[in-house]
């Protein structure tokens, strides 16, 4: 009960509702992702660098990060850049627009792996799309679209899409009407419009979409082993570590993937976000409220 | 897009909107208006009387249900915005967050093609017309509301429009500012010489701006005249109570000469002028606070005996509150210094007591 000579602030108690949140990073993300770290430098066998460096020497693992890259940065690309000008387009408010916003959203509720069984029989050799095609002799070559590059792709665009349009979309409504007006009354068509108005006012959450699309395309995981071919050209990091951790039971090599992929992640990440500090971020509005 | 004109014609400019339960309904109905090059007009009214609707379908950002626009003899209404090439200034001011005060002011001569050095030039002179010198480089975020209200304006003339649309500039800035940056926009416009539309909801600001004031209410215009004849002649009740006409009470008719009508009430008798043909009967009388004379005064002629009921003090002046013994409360303003609970008489001359057919 001693008297403080400084005053301070009395402490606020709702501060204490950031406990369980707190307890809940900690025990589920700090925890396991130091342990992680820590236990890819304690290889099975060799020194504390040996599993990174058994990594970038064997010839199935590190080609893994390309093969990731591969698929990851073109599936990440299509869903931004095709979600942008649809977003773009159902910004006003109109009678379609919540059914083709509802159509373009489902497959977020799908799985990943009820959207790969879907595509196995509607792309697959016997699907309908190959039937459909070769019925009406529209293509009559041989159609391969699962087990492949190509399968792994559409799954990625398919179960990606939804989640880069709805970002994309929030950022746009978010974006005060009255600018463009404000923009065509000073003589910008609408082209000029997008690009002087909308598309600088959304580079910022264009960019973060970009990040968030990238990070869960680079995970890619049951669509690679279920479509693709895991043992070759969608042989992704996650199929790596897999193996390293559940065939092998190298815990240790496991964990040095999981972190070499959550490094690449990183830098990915790191280099959108610096570019995104060029451009103006502040509030989307045109003054007083 | 044309850089000068000599008439603006709105010819029944028409606008609906589907209302509840699928029912269109006029936001605007039957606008006709011709401005000239160089006026300045205020339309006027409260909020939902389609004045903004009606700028908007001028700046081409709605389009018409009906009627049309020419600018002299070219029909303007199906032009796109950008091909109109009107200056407006939006309420919340419509700045682009992105963009420095310069390239701000500069955007539409850009959009035009304008070489990058006139363009320099030209934003120059539009801030020092709206004295913001030296804040070029700012963005809109680092500005005040008054600031930021003049880099709307700034915009919008440096692009030497034939015509500057205003909606409302005025109404997000505190009472000082208010009152400044109305010298201001009035100074510019004698400076420029732009014709000028300016949309609004206070009558201050439309009585001291405008050449010529167009009232309105529900989408339907009241009367469209200059500031003097619609503050001392308004058109119908509806126009007078919003040039503030507070005191609209019914009598009852006894006789009519020529403009001047007799009425009788349950008080006083009172001697005013018509303003529309009346019916038979009834009659409904509107008095303006500051027409009323406290002390009798002129003759004999329409005095009120009652007594004071409340009193709003405002510095040179007070609003009191004159009760009738039948109860009808008369609003004054006076400089004389009242009692509450006094007896007073009040006067009111015979042209200032404006007689409107009965609601």
């Amino acid at each position: 009960m001693g008297t403080t000579l400084a005053p301070r602030a009395p402490f606020d108690r709702a501060l204490l509702l950031v406990l369980p949140a707190a307890a809940f990073m900690l025990l589920l993300f700090v925890y396991p992702f130091v342990y992680g770290l820590i236990l890819s430098f304690e290889p099975v066998q060799g020194g504390w660098l040996a599993n990174y460096r058994k990594f970038f020497t064997t010839d199935n693992l590190w080609p893994t990060i390309w093969t990731t890259l591969r698929l990851a940065l073109p599936a990440t690309l299509i869903n931004v850049g095709f979600a942008l000008p649809i977003a773009y387009k159902m910004r006003v408010r109109s009678r379609y627009q919540r059914w083709i916003t509802t159509i373009l959203v489902v497959p977020i509720t799908l799985g990943t792996v009820l959207i790969a069984e879907g595509m196995l029989t509607y792309f697959g050799p016997k699907g309908w799309l190959s039937q459909f095609l070769q019925l009406t002799h529209l293509y009559d070559g041989p159609i391969r679209l699962t087990h492949n590059y190509w399968g792994v792709l559409i799954s990625l665009v398919v179960s990606g899409f939804p989640f880069a349009f709805l970002l994309i979309l929030s950022y746009i409504t978010g974006i005060d009407p009255v600018l463009p007006r404000a923009a065509a009354t000073l003589g910008a068509s609408p082209a000029a419009q997008f690009r002087h108005i909308y598309l600088p006012l959304l580079a910022p959450g264009v960019a973060m979409c970009f990040c968030l699309a990238f990070v869960q395309a680079f995970s890619v995981f049951p669509s690679a082993v279920l479509l693709g071919a895991p043992a070759g050209p969608t042989r992704v990091i996650s199929i790596a570590a897999y193996e390293a951790a559940f065939e092998q039971y190298d815990y240790s090599l496991a964990s040095a993937v999981a972190m070499i992929m959550g490094f690449v992640q990183l830098l990915i990440v790191a280099a959108v976000l610096a570019l995104r500090n060029a451009f103006y971020r502040g509030p989307v509005a045109g003054g007083k409220g | 897009m044309k850089h000068d004109f000599n008439e603006l014609r709105l010819d029944r400019v028409t606008r609906r909107f589907a209302g509840q339960g699928g029912q269109a309904f006029a936001a605007l109905s039957e606008l006709t208006l011709n401005v000239r090059r160089g006026e300045f007009i205020a339309l006027l009214g409260p909020s939902g009387c389609g004045k903004s609707t009606a700028l908007n379908c001028i700046a081409g950002l709605l389009p018409l249900s009906g009627g049309s626009i020419h600018l002299d003899n070219e029909r303007i209404d199906t032009l796109p915005p950008e091909r109109r090439g009107f200056g407006m200034v939006f309420q919340n001011y419509a700045l682009f967050p992105h963009m420095s005060v310069a390239r701000n002011v500069g955007f539409g001569l850009r959009m035009r093609g304008v070489p990058n050095a006139d363009i320099e030039a030209r934003v120059d002179h539009a801030l020092k017309l709206v004295q913001l010198t030296g804040q070029a480089h700012k963005l809109p975020g680092q500005l005040s509301g008054g600031q930021q209200q003049r880099v709307a304006i700034a915009r919008a003339i440096v692009i030497e429009p034939p015509l500057i649309l205003m909606d409302e500039p005025l109404s997000n800035l505190d009472a000082k500012l208010r009152l400044e940056t109305r010298s201001e926009i009035r100074r510019i416009h004698r400076e420029l010489g732009r014709s000028t539309i300016y949309v609004t909801h206070d009558q201050d600001e439309a009585l001291s701006l405008a050449d010529r004031i167009v009232v309105m209410k529900d989408g339907v215009v009241q009367q469209i005249a200059t500031p003097q004849v619609v503050y001392g002649e308004p058109a119908n009740l509806h126009v007078a109570r919003f040039m503030g006409y507070r005191n609209v009470f019914p009598m009852t008719i006894e006789r009519e000469e020529g403009t001047r009508v007799a009425l009788s009430g349950p008080d006083f008798p009172l001697t005013g002028t018509r303003m529309l043909p009346l019916g038979d009967g009834r009659a409904t009388v509107a008095v303006r606070p500051d027409d009323f004379v406290v002390g009798g005064g002129v003759g004999d002629v329409n005095t009120v005996s009652g007594t004071v009921d409340n009193v709003e003090y405002s510095g040179r002046e007070s609003l009191i509150d004159v009760m009738t013994p039948s109860g009808l409360k008369l609003i004054v303003r006076t400089a004389v210094p009242v009692q509450l609970g006094e007896p007073v008489r009040v006067s009111v001359p015979v042209d200032r007591a404006l007689v409107y057919p009965a609601e």
